[in-house]
């Protein structure tokens, strides 16, 4: 994808130049192979540092909130949904935002990466096509990218941006919709079987906040984690806290999460938090018929209400 | 002396008849030490794991003690750990992590009895790194791939078997109650043959790193460094050297427990003041406080960096925030040193 890499940074220079802007935020080649790191670029000169490949898989969304800059921002689809929803919470003045769109054909997974190596370490890769290229001491694997995906990106719907200024190479085919297999899968199991999953999935969870972080709409002032009159929550780690923490945090975030991934991308154990956020999507959009970022004019699901609203925790039917 | 590798797991038995035993366990697609029931749990073939070991002695989150009001009055339990333990297959960085933060829990004007009582009844088997991966630069911090700071007995893998080498008095009484067999001469060329070719690639240039620290609080490059960081807690919880925590009460009514956690620098809520002013409001503030304690304070007090290369931060942080970036960056910037 070096074209569009061109691209972008053909457009960032510009914007700089002409002053349309005081910063653009993209992404540079990182330090790690399949890695590449946000980053914010002031002078014009420095726009040659920016990069699009597979491993921009950061949700940029998350460094817009609240600035009082001009900002341009390299936007695929899943950040693009999120900045939608930020723009519709007063948290982006859009009038001081450019976006660089970019249509997004999946970022990789390198936890996926990690088990197919077993135990291997990569110390470079190259993507070829439809494949990347692993190498490391004495070997070298080639594998279909479909294959080392994020999930997230393998179930997204809207690879290309929903909001733009400019647009960097050319739209993606759009995708049918969700039909939400894995959430189905797993309210089908008995309640028992669910809590049990959870249980373990959570008492790995080392309370470092990185999901909260990561997420562009987790943007309290004050997060309910952190109060302490009330605490509302125990401050050690521990399973049962460790859920209720995430529980609250996918509650808070119901008809605002565009469904990036950036949660579970962060969580440093590998924990599938998507397993919660999507159960929070599918019943917003089938109870709402609200889709998070797919375009400016809806209403949100939390600012709207309709006489036909399903409400069957208020009324007896 | 030596293991044999089918052995092992046998070995790691006897130990527990003597020891709470811990050791690097397989969980998820990563290695966490954990204590061990069985030696079969144990695996060795592991670069380094997810959590450093630092847990064992300093948990992240340790009842201290317990308290309750009744008819006789208040009524307190202090929880003191006094088990033997056994760190078995830890990595020489995250060994060497435990001598620094013995400067924190036991100093002059402090000596943590939680912490202490643990260390003492601590046996460290260390486990050398054949191939240390890309990320760690243990050998810029003084350490090295089979350095033997803090470790009782390490543990040379030559192929199918162990090679132990005795370090110190606590080290021969662990081993002196087992039946294992003697290396020989052979064993021992094996051992050395290995030490040699192991390589750490990566080095991380830190002179005048502190002094360029030392002069200028406020040098324009703070501006910049911490633009990407999120302000989680990935690189400190998984940071082996990383020692701050908070206390709380876990009660209802008057009865509960005092508990410590780890903390995180780069929290808002780290230094918040009851009054609501924060002193490090923004992630610039925490950021630099973060790089300040590890490369600056520390070396004030205790006249050692806060790092052993162990590379975790770099693995696991969420942008890619590379320290050894910052390091070059603060290394390599204007930062006046005549002020
Ligand atoms: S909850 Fe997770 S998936 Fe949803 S918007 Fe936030 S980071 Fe993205
Ligand atoms: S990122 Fe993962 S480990 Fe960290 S708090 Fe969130 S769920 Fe827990
Ligand atoms: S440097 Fe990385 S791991 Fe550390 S707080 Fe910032 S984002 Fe989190
Ligand atoms: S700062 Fe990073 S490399 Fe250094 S000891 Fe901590 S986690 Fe390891």
């Amino acid at each position: 994808m070096p074209e569009l890499a061109g691209a972008i940074q053909e457009a960032a220079r510009k914007l700089l130049e002409e002053k349309k802007v005081d910063v653009v935020i993209g992404f540079a080649p990182g330090t790690l192979p399949l890695r590449s790191t946000p980053c914010f670029v002031h002078r014009p000169e420095d726009a040659a540092g920016l990069t699009w490949n597979r491993s921009c898989e950061n949700n940029l969304a998350n460094y817009l909130r609240k600035r009082t800059d001009k900002v341009a921002v390299v936007a695929k689809g899943c950040d693009s949904r999120s900045i939608i929803e930020l723009i519709k919470e007063n948290q982006i003045n859009r009038e001081n935002l450019v976006i660089i769109g970019v249509p997004c054909a999946g970022m990789i997974d390198r936890k996926k990466v990690d088990r197919r190596l077993a135990g291997k370490e990569l110390l470079a890769a190259e993507e070829s096509g439809d494949s990347i290229v692993l190498k490391g001491d004495g070997f070298t694997e080639t594998i279909p990218v479909n294959e080392l995906l994020h999930d997230s990106c393998l179930s997204c719907r809207h690879p290309n941006p929903a909001l733009y200024d400019l647009l960097v190479g050319e739209l993606l085919p759009e995708k049918g919709g969700d039909d939400f297999a894995d959430v189905a899968a797993f309210e089908a199991k008995a309640p028992a079987e669910r809590r049990a999953i959870l249980t373990e999935e959570f008492s790995r969870c080392i309370r470092c906040y990185a999901c909260r972080q990561a997420c562009p709409m987790c943007y309290c002032e004050e997060c309910f984690v952190d109060c302490s009159t009330p605490q509302w929550i125990g401050k050690s780690s521990d399973a049962r806290d460790n859920m209720l923490f995430q529980a609250v945090r996918v509650l808070h975030s119901a008809g605002r999460c565009a469904d990036c991934g950036a949660c579970e991308r962060a969580c440093p154990m590998g924990l599938s938090l998507r397993n919660l956020t999507r159960k929070m999507v599918k019943d917003v959009q089938e109870l709402f018929g609200y889709e998070a970022g797919a375009n400016l004019e809806d209403k949100p699901a939390l600012a709207d209400f309709k006489a036909e609203d399903p409400q069957p925790f208020l009324i007896e039917e | 002396m030596l293991i044999n590798k089918n052995e092992l797991a046998g070995f790691l038995d006897q130990l527990m008849s003597r020891y709470q035993v811990f050791a690097p366990v397989k969980e998820a697609d990563y290695t966490n030490f954990k204590q061990i029931s069985s030696g079969t749990e144990a695996t060795l073939d592991y670069s380094n794991t997810k959590i450093p070991p630092k847990g064992i002695l300093f948990p992240q989150t340790e009842k201290l003690f317990s308290y309750s009001c009744g008819t006789e009055g208040a009524q307190v339990q202090e929880c003191i750990d006094q088990q033997k333990k056994v760190v078995f297959g830890i990595r020489p960085c995250d060994a060497k992590s435990l001598v620094l933060l013995d400067n924190v829990f036991n100093n002059d004007k402090y000596q943590d009895p939680y912490y202490l009582t643990r260390r003492e009844n601590t046996i460290l088997v260390g486990l050398g790194c054949n191939r240390p991966a890309g990320t760690c630069f243990c050998t810029s911090l003084g350490g090295g791939p089979f350095d033997t700071t803090g470790l009782d007995a390490l543990l040379v893998d030559t192929g199918d078997k162990y090679v132990v080498e005795i370090l110190t008095e606590r080290g021969r009484e662990l081993f002196s109650g087992t039946t294992l067999p003697e290396a020989g001469e052979a064993d021992r060329a094996a051992a050395a043959a290995v030490k040699e070719t192991a390589t750490v690639s990566c080095t991380v240039n830190l002179d005048g790193v502190k002094a360029k620290l030392d002069t200028d609080f406020y040098d324009p490059i703070w501006d910049g460094l911490h633009e990407k960081c999120l302000g989680c807690a990935v690189c400190t919880y998984t940071c082996p050297t990383c020692h701050c925590f908070d206390i709380v009460d876990d009660a209802v009514d008057a009865n509960g427990c005092r508990v410590r956690n780890w903390d995180a620098c780069m929290f808002p809520l780290f230094t918040l003041h009851g009054s609501g002013h924060n002193p490090r409001p923004t992630g610039k503030e925490r950021f630099r406080q973060r790089v300040m304690h590890k490369f600056k304070y520390f070396v004030d007090n205790y006249n050692v960096m806060a790092c052993v290369g162990c590379g975790r931060c770099i693995k696991n942080c969420p942008v890619n925030l590379d320290i050894r970036a910052i390091l070059a960056e603060i290394q390599g910037s204007e930062a006046r040193l005549d002020k």
